[in-house]
This record gives C-alpha cells, structure tokens and sequence, in this order.
C-alpha cells in the first residue's frame, strides 16, 4: 500500500494523543512541557506531509514558524519553572498553587 | 549496484578508518610539537623516535579497568562517551576531499555524498555533540563532574552561535549550502574565501577552538580546574572514546576550515594556467595539507597562550565574538547587493 | 516498498519514543528519549523531501530546546520524587480513557474522509523562481511572508530577554 498523507495524518493524530495524555496524566511539569512539543511536533508533521502532497513549500515555512514560537516558549516557560523551584522548592504542577487556598 | 552499495562502502571504510588512525596520531603530534615548543623531545622510547607510542597508548587504555561509579546511571554513563564520538565521526559523510576523478575505469566523487544542505548539516550534527558532555557530567554522580559539564556546555552553546554566524556568511558568499558547491563558487569566484572574509574565518577559527574545548578555552576540561572535569569518573575505553572524540572533531573543524575558507581541494591560484606545474600533486593532497596547516596550529596555539577564566570565556563569546559576526553579517550583505 | 518500510519502522520509532517520554519516572531518560523522538521526526521530514526542515529540527529542536530542558532538569535536581503527592481531585484515568477515546474518532474521521475523496490540489502550486527545497523555503520566507519572519524574530528577542530576567536571582 503506497503510504498516503493518510497514513501521516494517523501518525500525527497518535503522537498529538500520546502528548495530550502526558499532558493530562503526570504531575511533573518538565514533563508536561515535554508534553507540549511533542504535540507541536505532532502538529509539525501534519503540515510538511500536506507540503509535500501538494507540492508546496508552504507548509514547510509554517512549520519553521511553529519550531520558532516553541522555541520562545521553551524558553519562557523554563525561565517560570526556575523562578517558581526557587521559592517553592518543587515541580510538582499540584502544589502550584499560590494562588489559591 | 557497484555505484550504489560497494563504492560508498570502501568510501565510509577508508574515511573511517584513516580518522581513525589519523586521530591517534594526532595524540603523538601533539606531545611532539608541544615539547619541541618547550625545548624537549617528547616521547622517544617507544619505537624509533617515539613512533609507536600511540599503539603503546591504545592498548594501555584497552586494557585497564573500567570503573563505573555506584549510584551512577548506568546506561546514561555508558552511552555518554557514545554521543560524544559519534557527531565527530558522521560529520566525514559530507566533507569533500577531491572532486571527481577517475580511477580504475570509473568516475569516483572524492567525498562520501554531496547533500544540498551539507553546511546545515554539520552544524546540526555539531550541536547534538553537546549531549555527550552534558550527559557524562550527569551520570557521574559527582559535583565536580556536575559543575564541569554545565561549564562545558554552555560554553559549548555560546560559541556555537558566533560560528553558526560566520558560516552564514560564507554561504551567502557562496549562494549554496552544499559544501561541493561552496568549493566550485571559490574556483568560480577565483579567490579563496579567506581572503575575502578575513574577519569570519578568525571568528570561525576562535570558534572552533571553543567549540572542541581546546586550549586556550579547555577550562572545562583542565586537570587543574575542577579535578579533571566532566571525565573525571571516566576510565579506560571509554575515556579513550572522549580524547578521541575531541581529536576528531578538531579534525573536524580543521576539515571544514579549509573547505570553506581556503579552497578545499583547490591548488594555489587555481584558475592561473602558468602554475600548472602544481597540478602534479592531486586534489585530495592540497586538502590534507591545508587540514594539516590548522591541526598545526590548534596544536601551536595550545602550546603557546594561557588560558581563559571562565568568566572571561564568555564575555569573549558573547560581548565580542557574535556582535563581530553579526556586524561581518551585515556588512558582506551590503556589500554582495550593492556591488553584485 | 522500501518506502512503506521506512515509513513504518520511523512511525512506530517516533511513537514509541513518544510513548516512553510520558511514561518514564526519570526525567533525565525522558529528556533523552524526547531528543531520539525529535531524530526520527527529523529523518521523517527528509523521507518527505523536507531537507531544510530536518535540519532546523535537529539543530533548533534536538540540539537546542532540549538541551535548555536538560539544563533545567539538572539544576532542579530533585531528593525527593517529584510525583509523590497524589492529588485526589485529579482524574487521571478518567483523562488517559477520553484520550483513547478521542484517539479513535480522529482514527475514524481521518480515514473516513481520505475514503471518501481523494483530495485534489487545493491551489495551483506557485512557481517560484528558484529550485531547490531550501531556496524555495528562503524565497517564501523572504517574499511572501516576509512579515511573519519579522515578527517571529521579534517573538525570539521578547522571549529572551523575558527568559533571562524570570532566571535572574534578585530582579
């Protein structure tokens, strides 16, 4: 069987679940994040298997844009990890609570 | 079926192996400049004039005793040394030695495979070497190691970026990002790129000297500073992997040096028909004379400067090296529209 | 053939990493299976003629994001383990079955409708004025979207600068 974008979008849908499901499930917040690029990654393959299909280097700079804001939120979102092990000493994301009582 | 499978198979096997040997020898190269830049002789016994001593070294290290730390990751400690030899090695897949010549009959591309983003590659391949040290820090389980390889790396990272720079310039000099095709426009062009980029090619060199954690920027790795750095734990073979490892990749830098700067596999003033008499010595031999010019000189340079504290190793990266790339940037772009 | 080969042994490479990202107890060997993940996607990208975009994968991606997470990873180093507590208004099992769930309806509607119309080229491809994968993606990104790249460049500089001041010991 000829692999089809089909088979792409099947694979991209699988690892978008498997880093929602990270998402979800654990309390480790690098993990979580972790999470996030795989779904970005997911995201990534779905729009260079359509450039490819249509013979369109668009969906490759799309995805070049997407590489570029998860790089600026990698690095946010760590900078905030590290402010927040400073003072509360944890990366559990169920004691982030601050806010609350 | 002989051009697809056998050709570059005795392609790999003979660049393998000759970095291989190449890079044991430069262990030997090393001790002999360094101590006849001290008025010494260096290793002598071992052999006529200290010849075999790189053999007496492969089997010392083979045969000693490979200690791994309790409570160390086993795997992770195992597979360090692993990732910081395998980004030297791979990088030969796309350095060319020669152009295209004939032998036995055939036409045979001096260079294992020409890919069109052959500089992107390497500098790909280059930032996932970063992984090694990082790694073997971790898995020791130790404090010094720890602090070294973070040292290390984010040296690693910072010099990464100034060289990444200069090598945009090269390739907007060049207009192509395969590393052939970088060669074929400095024969077009009738001039090595050097001379027409001066300022990238001492960034890219400065860089190159950080990059494979060698004096005067081998801080991390000193045997003064921080108890030996990121390998102290490290014994045996698997020390010999991350020595050869930085051997290679300064090969490596000293490889991609002459391609880009200095005309590859191009003879002096290769476009002027009078020096045709230097054509006697083929290709592939001006390009591992000019490697061997920079091996020289990495060597020369460890020899002769003290070296860099670490806080000044970063201001030189940061507040020096990349605004210097930048500014050469800028400049070669205005240049290559306005005159081009 | 070979074709499908590849396809599959990388897909079922990716996912599985994937899988042992999520999975892990150790975050260190997570941080390492996530850089084996972001490999294969790259040499996904280079089966789909996207050279350009493999390599700013393994460069931006494997060699860059990651290597700052296992920075951080190292410098949160942690005594005791980090998913001790178990908070008991989380529904963890509850989220991992909606998952599957929302897996198969996407499985279903993807290949439902690839069955029933086979898609045909939404826009005449553009004839851009160069050949080759990475000239085509720099002439796009120098023309047509040249302000998304300005943007996106801008993005870059806001974040580093936000990133170094939220990592800084006394503001």
């Amino acid at each position: 069987m000829p692999i089809t974008p089909t088979h792409y979008m099947l694979l991209s849908a699988a690892l978008f679940i498997i880093g929602v499901i990270g998402v979800m499930v654990r309390r480790n917040i690098i993990i979580i994040f972790m999470s996030i690029e795989l779904i970005l990654n997911a995201v990534n393959i779905n729009l260079v298997a359509f450039s490819s299909q249509q013979h369109n280097v668009i969906g490759q700079v799309f995805a070049v844009f997407v590489i570029a804001v998860a790089a600026a939120e990698a690095a946010v979102g760590l900078g905030i990890i590290l402010a927040f092990y400073r003072n509360k000493e944890s990366v559990n994301i169920d004691e982030m609570n601050l806010m609350r009582w | 079926m002989i051009d697809q499978f056998v050709i570059p198979l005795l392609k790999i096997l003979i660049v393998l192996n000759a970095t291989l040997v190449g890079v044991t020898y430069m262990v030997l190269l090393e001790r002999k400049v360094i101590a006849w830049a001290q008025s010494r002789l260096g290793p002598m016994r071992v052999g006529p004039y200290g010849v075999l001593q790189p053999v007496a070294d492969a089997i010392k290290l083979m045969l000693k005793e490979d200690i791994t730390p309790t409570k160390a990751d086993r795997w992770v400690f195992t597979v360090a040394p692993i990732i910081s030899m395998v980004p030297a090695l791979i990088v030969y897949a796309v350095i060319p030695f020669g152009p295209v010549v004939r032998l036995f009959g055939r036409d045979v591309s001096l260079y294992i495979t020409d890919i069109n983003v052959g500089l992107l590659y390497i500098v790909s391949v280059a930032s996932v070497g970063v992984y090694g040290i990082i790694l073997a820090g971790y898995a020791s389980n130790s404090k010094f190691p720890l602090l070294s390889s973070l040292r290390a790396s984010a040296q690693l990272i910072s010099y990464e970026v100034a060289v990444t720079l200069t090598l945009v310039s090269v390739i907007l000099m060049s207009g192509s990002l395969s590393m052939v095709s970088i060669v074929d426009s400095q024969y077009n062009a009738r001039v090595w790129f050097a001379f027409v980029q001066p300022v990238a090619f001492v960034i890219f060199f400065i860089g190159g000297l950080a990059e494979t954690n060698r004096a005067p920027f081998d801080l991390p790795e000193a045997e003064q500073e921080l108890t030996g750095g990121f390998h102290t734990e490290y014994s045996g073979m698997r020390f010999a992997l991350f020595f050869l490892a930085e051997y290679a990749n300064m090969i490596v830098v000293s490889s991609v040096a002459t391609t880009l700067f200095f005309g590859g596999w191009l003879r002096p003033f290769p476009n002027v028909a009078a020096l045709h008499f230097l054509d006697v010595l083929p290709s592939w031999t001006w390009f591992l004379l000019k490697s061997f010019v920079f091996l020289y000189i990495f060597i020369w340079v460890r020899a002769t400067l003290p070296r860099y504290r670490y806080d000044q190793l970063m201001r030189l990266g940061w507040k020096v090296l990349i605004p210097l790339a930048i500014a050469n940037l800028v400049v070669t772009g205005i240049v290559k529209v306005m005159l081009f | 053939m070979a074709e499908a080969i590849t396809f599959y042994t990388i897909a079922a490479c990716i996912l599985g990493f994937a899988a042992l990202v999520v999975t892990t107890k150790d975050t260190v060997h997570s941080v390492l299976f996530l850089v084996l993940d972001f490999l294969f996607v790259a040499a996904l990208y280079v089966m789909l003629g996207a050279q350009f975009l493999a390599a700013i994968q393994i460069l931006v991606y494997a060699g860059g994001i990651v290597v700052l997470y296992l920075f951080v990873v190292m410098l949160v180093n942690l005594k005791r383990a980090p998913e001790a507590h178990q908070d008991p208004h989380r529904l963890s099992k509850l989220g991992f079955g909606l998952a599957c769930a929302v897996l198969i309806e996407l499985g279903v509607i993807i290949v439902s409708g690839y069955m029933k119309a086979p898609p045909a080229a939404l826009a005449a491809p553009a004839v851009l004025p160069v050949s080759g994968n990475t000239e085509q993606v720099g002439w796009l990104l120098y023309t047509s979207y040249l302000i998304p790249f300005e943007i996106a460049s801008m993005l870059l500089l806001v974040a580093m600068i936000g990133a170094i001041v939220l990592a800084k010991r006394e503001l």
